[in-house]
């Protein structure tokens, strides 16, 4: 197994190259998917903001 | 011609285009997982070991690939640029955009992996070579759109200037292909040749293939992924962004 990781004496630069395309082809989905959720509670608290003050605009506030 | 001119149009609007590409993001998922997987396997454990370079050479299935797509990524978005201009139509300029940051990362892993490759076989992580230094500049151009979208607060006028900038850019990406037949390089001249002979063991260059195509597909599920958050962003004051926000709502998302 070990003479696998050495990759003939190239280990370094064969998995300093798989190990950094993995780290970053891995990193990017979920950065997306973070992404993702941050807009959709971002425009929620939006609508519900605007439902508050709705609500109190039909409740007569206005003096 | 009619009914045919509006069918197109149809996907063209953000709000049809965002269930599509909805649908489509799990279908390309799963093709990169499983061709990436199968790519790998005969990477490390099918490929012959090279004459010359020994093991070292299997840095190949992930340079080549990655080269690839920048070139490839580069000129699909100057394709959705010349759209969105011409037609003005702000899916496009959401598609372009939504292709960068993708296309960013393959230049620099196209980089990356290409001086870790360098470095055992020329002695050097990197060389002031044509093919190196338009890929470098290939880099910059992504950042740059990047940067130039994120600095101008009206999207409309983004999308104009960032799809500009593209289609200027875009002679670079002949001068990377050809780089190595016009100027004596360095770099490795092209082995995968669309006109003649490959001159590349079979195993190999079918293991290469699938590689590519994996990143292929996990392009198109990061773009189409990505380009539904900047709909949800852009299209936020529409009612239809409202009703699929309360759903999300009542689905405790």
């Amino acid at each position: 197994m070990s003479e696998f990781f050495a990759m003939g004496g190239y280990g370094l630069y064969v998995w300093g190259s798989f190990g950094m395309s993995a780290l970053l082809m891995v990193a990017e989905p979920l950065l997306l998917q973070r992404q993702r959720r941050e807009i959709i509670t971002t425009l929620l608290r939006m609508a519900r903001q605007k439902r508050g003050e709705a609500r109190t605009m039909d409740e007569g506030v206005i003096e | 011609m009619h009914s045919r001119l509006i069918n197109w149009f149809k996907f063209s609007s953000p709000a049809t285009f965002y269930p599509l590409a909805g649908r489509l993001v799990p279908w390309f998922t799963w093709g990169a997982v499983l061709l990436l997987g199968v790519g790998l396997y005969l990477s490390f454990f099918v490929a012959p070991t090279d004459y010359k370079q020994g093991e070292g050479y299997r840095i190949i299935f992930i340079h080549v690939p990655a080269a690839w797509m920048s070139m490839f990524l580069y000129l699909v978005m100057a394709g959705w640029a010349a759209i969105g201009l011409v037609f003005n139509t702000r899916l496009s300029a959401m598609m372009t955009s939504s292709l960068a940051p993708t296309g960013a990362m393959f230049a620099f892993l196209a980089l990356w992996t290409g001086a870790f490759w360098g470095k055992p076989m020329w002695g050097t992580w990197w060389v002031w070579d044509a093919r190196l230094t338009s890929e470098l500049i290939l880099l910059f151009l992504y950042i740059g759109f990047i940067a130039l979208k994120s600095s101008i607060d009206d999207p409309r006028r983004g999308d104009r200037a960032g799809a500009i900038l593209i289609l200027v850019g875009v002679i670079n990406i002949p001068i990377i292909y050809y780089s190595v037949q016009w100027w004596n390089t360095l770099h490795q001249g092209s082995t995968i040749k669309m006109s003649g002979e490959t001159s590349m063991d079979e195993v190999m260059l079918i293991t290469m293939l699938i590689m590519t195509f994996g990143c292929w597909s996990y392009a198109f599920a990061t773009a189409l992924s990505r380009v539904r958050c900047i709909i949800l962003e852009r299209e936020r004051g529409t009612t239809w962004v409202q009703e699929l926000i309360e759903k999300e709502e009542g689905r405790g998302a």
